[in-house]
């Protein structure tokens, strides 16, 4: 990696000619959560505010990232690690720019894919037509769908077991359906991948498969983010580990040192 | 805190500074209005295979399948013959009441089920919004094409109506092509409209099923337009001679009705020039209106 050529202008002295995808500013992510008409409101009250556009009292703010400030570079591939609730997710989704944050700000190279177990598709369509949807919704072209839909069923490997790819996704298992979705973002070069436990629900088979297509995805110069709670599937394919707790970034640094850290906290 | 194994090759720069020396763009940062429009036509694939993909599944679950795409317009207007032509016996001024009554119900169908479908059109995709990064404009276009599917259909039907009624075919079924055309640009203009201010104010659901049969009420649909001049002081019967909804319908009605030519609530120019004018109207401010909110989509 060293010897890579440095971006132009780039005169500093420890340049090592990384280019960086992701920045994260000192990044604040607060969730509005309405509880509903509790509280006992009025429903003249409830107009009141919808039409003055304040808040109602029975919203909740949940301040779920506090301040988070790192940089991610060029094929590299990151884990981020942290308890039920530490605000992992949310982070990913900030920095795919689906979620706002309220202070700071995320910075990235082209537009990072969020691949999340619950990515959406069609669960009355057959696997085949949710190949060819998923592939136009990341915005690619008919022809280069057609080309690549066989090759991911291939990929995604759910015609294992007779022809599962012409009956509609909800007759799939939750591995099955987790492995298309897999599958369908993993067909795309993406910049910047973020990756939401999608790994955790597939067999072992299909893990090394998709483990060794991030793999590949950094070597075309991506980088990779990876929330697992799965550790040792977080070692095999980072890095580097960003561990998080409550919002706040604990510790930064090779996988090896932060999981140490991690697994030896009281 | 602790960046130890990240030697910063950029040392002294502030993180804003690093993300511009790069050229890293702000996250889902909503782009100016020409650039949004020319994504948004890239996604026009996504588009048509996605509302064609939602009109194939909204039957899935049902024995009969796609035939219920006829069946549900035949169905509708057999209710409405039934209360207002036989029960209610509405049609002492039409000559045609069953052809009369059908357009008028297809065509308000069109922008009605746009429109309660547009209203969730944000919140009953946010699995999507959240998963993937694309023109949100795309999601209110996509429930306006699948309603315009039904309605291609619902005129087949129609046109079954109006032949078996005894209207003949003039060369002026032609006009009904630019009519919907019309129609569906303001449909499209509207369920943006709607799709926004439903993602804001989730009650907005609730609300439209009464919104929307005032507005039937108010089109001219089971009864004769002429009632308005009739029964309300002028200046409101010109208010609602204005109503889109109306002026489509009758659009609709001057295309395909011989036997009520006669009966238009205006003159077939002035019909035209509001229909034109509502649809530039409603669809390029739906449109702006909808991406001046980009980045809230999805979002809460």
């Amino acid at each position: 990696m060293a010897d890579q050529t440095q971006p132009a202008g780039s005169t500093a002295v420890t340049d090592q000619g990384r280019v960086p995808t992701v920045v994260v500013d000192d990044v604040h992510v607060v969730y509005r959560i309405h509880k509903g008409a509790t509280g006992g409101t009025s429903p003249v009250s409830a107009l009141k505010r919808i039409v003055s556009r304040t808040n109602a009292p029975n919203i909740t703010e949940v301040h779920a990232v506090k301040g988070v400030s790192f940089t991610a570079y060029q094929g590299e591939a990151i884990g981020l690690i942290g308890s039920n609730g530490s605000g992992k997710s949310t982070l990913l989704r900030a920095i795919a720019g689906l979620l706002p944050v309220d202070r700071g700000a995320v910075y990235t190279m082209g537009q990072p894919s969020l691949l999340g177990v619950n990515a959406a598709l069609l669960n009355d369509l057959s696997g085949e037509r949710n190949v060819v949807l998923g592939c136009l919704a990341m915005g690619m072209a008919p022809e280069e769908v057609k080309r690549l839909a066989p090759e991911i069923i291939e990929f995604s490997g759910i015609n294992e077991r007779g022809d599962f790819a012409s009956l509609p996704m909800r007759t799939y298992s939750s591995g099955m359906g987790a492995r298309l979705r897999f599958a369908i973002a993993a067909a795309k070069k993406h910049d910047v991948l973020l990756i939401d436990e999608a790994l955790a629900t597939g067999d072992r088979k299909f893990r090394r498969r998709s483990e060794q297509r991030v793999r590949e995805l950094r070597e075309s110069a991506g980088t990779v983010f990876l929330v697992s709670h799965s550790l040792s599937s977080i070692v095999d394919t980072c890095e580097r580990t960003i561990w998080l707790e409550s919002g706040v970034l604990r510790m930064d640094g090779p996988t090896e040192e932060v999981i140490a850290a991690y697994e030896n906290q009281p | 805190m602790a960046n130890t194994a990240v030697a910063d090759p950029d040392s002294g720069l502030s993180q804003a500074q690093l993300a511009q020396r790069y050229g890293l763009r702000v996250a889902g940062e909503r782009p100016p209005l020409a650039e949004y429009t020319r994504k948004l036509w890239a996604y026009r694939h996504f588009m048509t295979a996605y509302s064609r993909a939602k009109v194939a599944s909204s039957f899935s679950q049902t024995q009969l399948g796609q035939l219920w795409q006829v069946l549900t317009p035949v169905t509708n207007a057999a209710v409405y013959f039934l209360i207002f032509g036989l029960i209610l016996n509405q049609h002492r001024n039409v000559s045609n009441f069953i052809a009369y009554l059908c357009t008028g119900v297809f065509i308000f169908m069109f922008t009605q089920t746009a429109v309660t479908n547009g209203t969730s059109a944000i919140t009953s995709n946010l699995g999507l919004i959240r998963a993937l990064q694309f023109p949100r404009a795309a999601l209110p276009i996509t429930v306006t094409l699948v309603q315009l599917q039904q309605l291609l259909m619902s005129m087949v039907v129609l046109a079954g109506i109006v032949l078996l009624t005894g209207e003949p075919i003039t060369f002026r079924w032609v006009l009904i092509v630019p009519t919907l055309l019309l129609q569906t640009v303001f449909n499209i203009g509207l369920t943006m409209i709607m799709a926004r201010i439903g993602a804001k104010v989730t009650d907005l659901k609730q609300v439209m099923p009464f919104v929307m049969r005032t507005w039937l009420y108010a089109s001219g649909v089971l009864y004769p337009v002429a009632l308005f001049r009739q029964h309300l002081p002028p200046w409101a019967a010109t208010i609602l001679e204005g109503n889109p909804a109306l002026v489509y319908i009758e659009l609709a009605r001057h295309a395909l009705l011989e036997s009520n030519r006669q009966n238009l609530v205006s003159p077939p120019t002035q019909l035209w020039l509001l229909g034109i004018a509502w649809a530039v109207l409603v669809g390029v401010g739906g449109f702006i209106y909808f991406w001046r909110g980009e980045e809230e989509y999805g979002r809460g």
